[in-house]
């Protein structure tokens, strides 16, 4: 058996920046993110994909960074949460959330906000119902979900008055 | 916990990665990884070669058949959830779909993946099981088919080998006039199932019930073909109290205990799950054969 750990270098695009890193085959993405590219916003809760902190967007798509290698990313376009607000100026979830008690510790709050904004791009009318059941893998033990939900319809309300993507 | 140490191995073709598991040790094909990656962080597993099949895109893509729906294995759960040809052909697929885990995993986890893992409280083995879905391998002897019938051999086995890859999963399709239910009882959406019911039925123009098939997941350590439900179906006039005795023979099922839910109460569920799914089917039958 080859013990070797094996080191792969791989291209990728995150949050619009191009990067290029010698990496561990064994490396989570999520750690890749964290401890590679310092991109600590992504975090990590239970490493085994039940806990939804760590959801990233992989080329538009919600994720579990803890499942996925970071040699996997190679070739790939990813948004973290760093990546939603617009330079200085929120996302509008991001706003909503913070009008609406939608976060307390923030643990969960990247996840939440990666999964919610797929969602709302996917259906920018969702009801209370269909904003459950997308954070249904994401937990979240401050805020009793009431104040994520509020803010998910209110943030996507103002997102189709507002025009934004 | 983080993985442990392996050689990585991504083929861009199906021939490269037949050949890489024939020949490396301990190699562990990984398709979506929502299952294989929580078991290496856990460090269940321990491969020395990780295959990666992400890569090979003739493992993708979905065909419709006049009498199946073929479904490559490395299809992701999102992209049939999503697919209207689908939602025409094999609507039960989706609504199996829609119990699948969260958003967050069906956009990585595969069709092949979640057959291969084989968890019994798994809502797309309960569907194959229900629908007597046929699972195309390969391997250094070649291609075979295997009838899903065939192919839990034990909790969480397949029988397939090691060095064997799972290329297409097929449904075979009822006709468009039939009646179709997946219920499912879990604690919080998206959870495995606790207990799950898989049914299809077809009723003469006379309201006789003239086809049926019922499958339960979460029961046992393999899905489970009620056989004998469905042979109590055949003939009769489908009516509540016709669903409700055939419904009631899976209180005899033997079904596992664990910390959380007794075994008779899985017992109780199955009832009540299929009895749901008995009856919500009979409801999705085509208008012209109701009575």
């Amino acid at each position: 058996m080859d013990s070797a750990v094996d080191t792969r270098t791989i291209s990728l695009t995150v949050n619009g920046k191009a990067y290029s890193k010698a990496v561990s085959v064994r490396m989570t993405l999520a750690d890749f993110l964290r401890h590679e590219l310092r991109l600590t916003g992504t975090h990590v809760g239970c490493e085994h994909g039940v806990c939804g902190a760590c959801t990233i967007l992989f080329d538009g798509m919600s994720a579990r960074s803890c499942l996925m290698l970071a040699v996997q990313a190679n070739g790939h376009e990813l948004t973290t949460v760093e990546g939603l607000a617009n330079g200085d100026e929120m996302h509008p979830l991001q706003q909503a959330l913070s009008e609406h008690h939608g976060l307390q510790c923030g643990f969960c709050t990247p996840g939440m906000l990666t999964t919610l904004v797929e969602l709302l791009r996917d259906n920018p009318s969702p009801s209370a119902d269909d904003v459950r059941i997308a954070i249904s893998g994401n937990l979240c033990r401050c805020t009793g979900y009431e104040g994520i939900i509020s803010a998910t319809l209110d943030a996507a309300e103002k997102m189709r008055a507002g025009g934004v993507k | 916990m983080k993985p442990p140490p392996f050689s990585y191995h991504d083929p861009a073709t199906l021939s490269q990665a037949v050949e890489l598991l024939a020949t490396l040790d301990n190699a562990k094909p990984l398709a979506g990884g929502q299952s294989l990656m929580p078991m290496l962080n856990m460090r269940f597993v321990l491969p020395d070669h990780v295959v990666d099949l992400n890569g090979i895109a003739e493992l993708s893509g979905v065909r419709i058949t006049e009498s199946r729906v073929e479904i490559g294995a490395m299809t992701r759960q999102r992209e049939v959830e999503f697919s209207a040809e689908i939602a025409q052909a094999c609507p039960i697929l989706i609504e199996a779909l829609h119990h699948v885990g969260h958003r967050q995993t069906r956009n990585r986890g595969t069709i092949g993946g979640s057959i291969c893992h084989l968890d019994p409280a798994a809502e797309l083995p309960t569907l194959a099981c229900a629908l007597d879905a046929v699972i195309d391998v390969i391997g250094p002897n070649g291609a075979r088919q295997i009838a899903f019938a065939d192919f839990p051999v034990g909790y969480m086995t397949p029988s397939i080998e090691l060095n064997e890859i799972v290329t297409r999963v097929s449904f075979p399709l009822w006709p468009r006039e039939a009646g179709h239910s997946f219920q499912e009882f879990a604690r919080r959406h998206g959870d495995f199932a606790i207990v799950s019911a898989a049914a299809m039925l077809l009723v003469d123009p006379a309201g006789r019930i003239s086809r049926a098939t019922l499958a339960l997941g979460g029961v046992a350590a393999t899905p489970l073909r009620m056989h004998e439900v469905e042979a109590a179906l055949i003939g009769q006039m489908a009516t509540p109290e016709t669903f409700r005795a055939a419904a009631e023979l899976c209180r005899k099922v033997e079904a596992v205990g664990d910390v959380y839910v007794s075994a008779s109460y899985r017992q109780h569920l199955a009832v009540v799950m299929s009895k749901r799914a008995l009856a919500q089917s009979f409801s999705r039958c085509g208008a012209m054969q109701k009575h």
